[in-house]
């Protein structure tokens, strides 16, 4: 199976990015008042690729350490939702969502239960909302904290081998004062992404046709 | 009265689903469309809309910064920042754009007040 093999239509991709689109605008809001900052938030970029090529993009971008939240959602479409910080950012967005007024040990005491939390407000967030509109519940794990380069978070979290297509999508946030910066990023396999095209399908139909009914629910 | 929408979104199916809800209350009105900001600002010129429904997150310039653009040469034309990043900074910066803000999904009730209030803001000009 190639990324090419997939061919999601235009409109499909379009819907993707912005069922995200609204998922991470929707959690960035919590950082928003977690950290009481604004937070910025980038186009998303949605594409279908093969396993090694998007270890290597998130290689490309990041050449230092990073650290990642990581949580498997599953239910009538499975994958995974990462939330991406260099490790030099990591105790900074801990002082950001726990309180600036804290000495430093404290916060690295915090900084693993921080990450954790923050990631599941953010990362739930995006995924019950995305769950939402698309008219079904989804699970989510508890949130694992992760440390490595770029294409070995990667491989952590995605446990993928190699051939697997995923679809990878991605958003840059950052903190407008702290200079906190990442990225919120999903993968999803092909059976995962096979069964959200029927339900892409439905969420195109609901939105675009009728004369009623916005607030059907299933 | 009848008047025309400019919907501004660089998602297609944002706009379509824009476009359901506004049919849905002003079947009879028109609509014009417009993937970005240069887009939309052409589309000011050629189809003089009445009313603008604006997505926030678009590449090159941002809905905000087209409110602002659209509130300087249309200063009587209601404007709506439609959105779901409903940080408290984005609402206050689309109301000092001039700017009404919905969250995004919209919904018919949130598009339905917005519209009144443009639909009487528009009969006091043409007054």
């Amino acid at each position: 199976m190639t990324a090419a093999a997939l061919a999601m239509s235009e409109l499909e991709l379009d819907a993707l990015s912005e069922l995200v689109n609204i998922g991470v605008s929707r959690a960035a809001a919590s950082l928003r008042d977690m950290a009481n900052e604004e937070v910025r938030l980038s186009v998303p970029s949605v594409s279908v690729l093969s396993a090694q090529e998007a270890a290597k993009l998130l290689g490309a971008r990041e050449k230092g350490n990073l650290v990642a939240i990581h949580q498997a959602f599953a239910g009538d479409f499975r994958g995974r939702a990462l939330l991406i910080f260099p490790e030099t950012n990591s105790l900074e967005l801990v002082r950001a969502v726990s309180g600036s007024d804290l000495p430093l040990e404290d916060i690295i005491d915090l900084e693993q239960e921080a990450l954790g939390e923050t990631g599941n407000i953010i990362l739930n967030g995006c995924l019950g909302t995305i769950g939402n509109l698309l008219h079904r519940s989804l699970t989510v794990s508890l949130p694992e904290v992760l440390r490595g380069q770029g294409e070995e978070i990667f491989n952590l979290a995605g446990n993928l081998r190699e051939g697997d297509v995923v679809l990878f999508l991605f958003i840059d946030f950052s903190l407008k004062k702290s200079a906190v910066r990442g990225y919120i990023a999903m993968l999803m396999d092909l059976p995962g992404l096979t069964s959200l095209r029927a339900l892409l399908s439905d969420y195109i139909d609901r939105e675009s046709s009728g004369t009623s009914g916005t607030h059907a629910q299933p | 009265m009848q008047y025309k929408v400019l919907i501004v979104d660089d998602s297609k199916l944002a706009r379509m689903s824009v476009a359901k809800v506004l049919r849905t209350l002003e079947p009879d009105w028109l609509r014009v469309e417009a993937a970005n900001a240069d887009e939309a600002l052409a589309l000011l010129k050629t189809e003089q809309p009445d009313i603008a429904l604006l997505d926030f997150n678009m590449p090159g310039r941002d809905g905000l910064d087209l409110a602002a653009e659209l509130h300087r040469l249309a200063p009587r034309m209601p404007i709506a920042v439609v959105s779901a990043n409903i940080q408290t900074e984005i609402v206050n910066r689309a109301e000092s754009a001039g700017a009404d803000f919905l969250a995004k999904p919209l919904t018919e009730p949130a598009l339905a007040a917005f519209l009144e209030k443009a639909k009487r803001r528009l009969s006091e000009k043409s007054a």
